[in-house]
């Protein structure tokens, strides 16, 4: 008792030193995360302080893009990363919160573990890899099979119409749905996981079937938790680079039809930079960059208000 | 409660099991199928001249990627050197210490971070590194991929640490254990199961990242005889031959992506498998 006494109340002893080091030291390390953020605005603004200057804000509203007379706009960049993105979304969030609820709610216990396992495998399949099975085989199949079927049932609207050479805006969009598919399905999981079992019990004793307690006490309980997972995976979209670049196409251009080529930011970045030469070009590059990061984080932040505004009370009365 | 609204939920509840069923098989059927191709179009390219010599000109028979493979180790490891302690610690802060305003930034800070694309980081270290240096480098290669495991760790860790029971720490501060010592010894211990997990999805992103080591470590046709020179990764040297017109290139491409696919699972398997012991079985 008295020994306790001793540590806990009084002499600074070696304790007291440990705490206060260790403390320093993990805060200055977390705020790492601070200087890195800083350090990548303010390299990417000084790279692109040139193309800032020459071309002003016409830059993000013009979808010139011209290495050989030195003319550089951002738009047809900007459109293919938003679009590619959306039809990843569109695709991934679905598919990953259903599976995400099958593998916590409905799937019998014995197919789980293994279910998990094959998920968390496919998060580690490195994306170049998906680009080569996308180029090589995905896009020859998605040509052959699945456009033209998307072609005669859904070809009155204008985002499926045309022909298509293979490479194209949905073919990206897939790509990039199969590599979040994994981190949304394994985060919701995580989240679904660590909804309490009396939640569940309180609605079957209602009489609620298990869609009806999955839905109810489970799925609403966790909007929040999922909806982050979510932002993950958006994050993650807008950061794909190389398996975009291997299926999209790589033509700068703006067109309704998601069978068409598309560039997206990363992508022509990826592809012009080694070999972007002069002081514009580069500065231009770096200036698509930045617009990457600008449109990142905004669409980071408008998710975490989001996040904000169906935060509340995780459990809330009916109203 | 009528009988055919009785009938109705009833067949909305199975059709709804049957339709999340179909989305998980959704989920699984493009790892069956890319690792289905990868062993048809690849596994006839590896051999032993594979794993042991360097690349060879288009139309030579019998080069290899012994280079990229030991580019890639090399590469992963610079990366966890920087990524692991600043991510883990980093880590620790936001879940032990820290103001719940800091936190918020610092979580709020992690997550964007999280989203910056990993092309973005290849030209802030190329401007930080590449040109400072004068050239490409396995150690600028190194730095991006480990900068990029920063916020991922952290988060993951964070996140585990939370899960930690406070009675823990409670117990611990009630014996008297100085705090740094009850998060280390116990609560790091407790959670590193997860910490592990959280690591692992951090360096199998970061091995399979081409667009940051583009500009960074460049690649390499040979070997790399010290850190300031530009180094080969399987990544990188998949991408160049998958994008060539060569059919010989799009052989080897197949392997190497086969070899780097198979070195990702074995990492993932095996610590699945090392952590398994203490809390495989906790539900």
């Amino acid at each position: 008792m008295v020994n306790i006494e001793n540590q806990t109340a009084g002499t600074p002893g070696s304790g007291r030193f440990g705490d206060l080091a260790f403390r320093w030291l993990t805060r200055l390390l977390a705020l790492s995360i601070f200087v890195l953020i800083t350090l990548i605005g303010l390299e990417l603004y000084n790279g692109s302080k040139l193309s800032m200057h020459h071309f002003g804000w016409h830059f993000l509203v013009s979808s010139e893009w011209d290495p050989v007379n030195d003319v550089y706009g951002a738009l047809p960049f900007i459109f293919g990363t938003v679009v590619s993105s959306i039809i990843a979304l569109v695709i991934a969030v679905p598919i990953s919160v259903a599976t995400a609820v099958y593998l916590t709610e409905l799937a019998p216990q014995w197919l789980r573990q293994p279910l998990v396992m094959f998920i968390e495998l496919l998060a580690a399949i490195p994306s170049v890899i998906l680009g080569l099975w996308g180029i090589f085989v995905m896009v020859p199949w998605l040509h052959l099979h699945l456009f033209p079927a998307m072609r005669s049932t859904l070809g009155f609207l204008p985002l499926f119409q045309g022909a298509d050479y293979g490479p194209c805006m949905l073919a990206a969009g897939i790509i990039v749905a199969i590599m979040i598919i994994p981190i949304i399905t394994s985060v919701s999981r995580e989240i679904l996981r660590s909804v309490p079992g009396l939640q569940r019990e309180a609605a079957y004793a209602l009489g609620a079937t298990r869609w009806e307690v999955t839905r109810i006490a489970v799925l609403s309980y966790s909007k929040k938790g999922i909806f982050g997972a979510v932002i993950l995976g958006l994050g993650r979209a807008l950061g794909e680079t190389m398996a975009v670049t291997m299926v999209i196409g790589n033509a700068p251009q703006i067109v309704a039809s998601l069978f068409k080529p598309g560039y997206t930011l990363a992508s022509v970045i990826a592809n012009e930079f080694n070999e972007a030469t002069g002081r514009i070009y580069p500065s231009a590059l770096y200036e698509l960059g930045l617009v990457l990061l600008g449109v990142t984080v905004v669409v980071n932040i408008f998710a975490q208000l989001l996040l904000k505004t169906f935060a509340g009370p995780s459990v809330k009365p009916q109203h | 409660m009528t009988a055919s609204n009785h009938h109705w939920r009833q067949f909305k509840n199975l059709f709804m099991q049957g339709l999340t069923l179909v989305c998980a098989v959704l989920v699984v059927l493009p790892l069956l199928l890319v690792f289905f191709h990868l062993v048809k179009e690849g596994f006839g390219a590896l051999n032993w001249n594979f794993f042991t010599k360097l690349p060879k000109a288009v139309g030579e028979p019998g080069g290899g990627m012994a280079n990229a493979i030991a580019g890639t180790f090399i590469l992963l490891g610079q990366a966890a050197l920087v990524g692991v302690p600043v991510g883990v610690l980093g880590g620790v802060y936001l879940s032990e210490y820290g103001s719940s305003k800091l936190n918020w930034w610092l979580r709020f800070a992690a997550d964007i971070l999280n989203g910056v694309p990993s092309i973005t980081w290849g030209i802030v270290v190329y401007a930080l590194m590449v040109v400072p240096m004068r050239g490409p480098s396995a150690l600028a290669g190194g730095v991006v991929l480990g900068l990029m495991m920063i916020p991922l760790v952290m988060r993951t860790t964070e996140e585990v640490l939370q899960l930690v029971p406070a009675g823990y720490r409670e117990a611990a501060f009630a014996l008297g254990i100085p705090q740094w010592k009850t998060i280390v010894q116990i609560v790091l211990r407790t959670a590193l199961k997860g910490i592990v997990t959280g690591v692992l999805l951090a360096l199998a992103r970061v091995a399979g990242e081409t667009a940051p080591l583009l500009f960074t470590a460049f690649g390499n046709l040979g070997w790399a005889h010290s850190l300031k020179e530009p180094i080969a990764a399987l990544p990188l040297q998949i991408f160049n031959y998958a994008i060539s017109p060569y059919d010989d290139w799009h052989r080897q491409a197949w392997a190497g992506a086969l070899v780097l696919l198979l070195l990702v699972l074995v990492i993932n398997v095996s610590v699945r498998f090392l952590t398994r012991d203490r809390f495989g079985k906790r539900q």
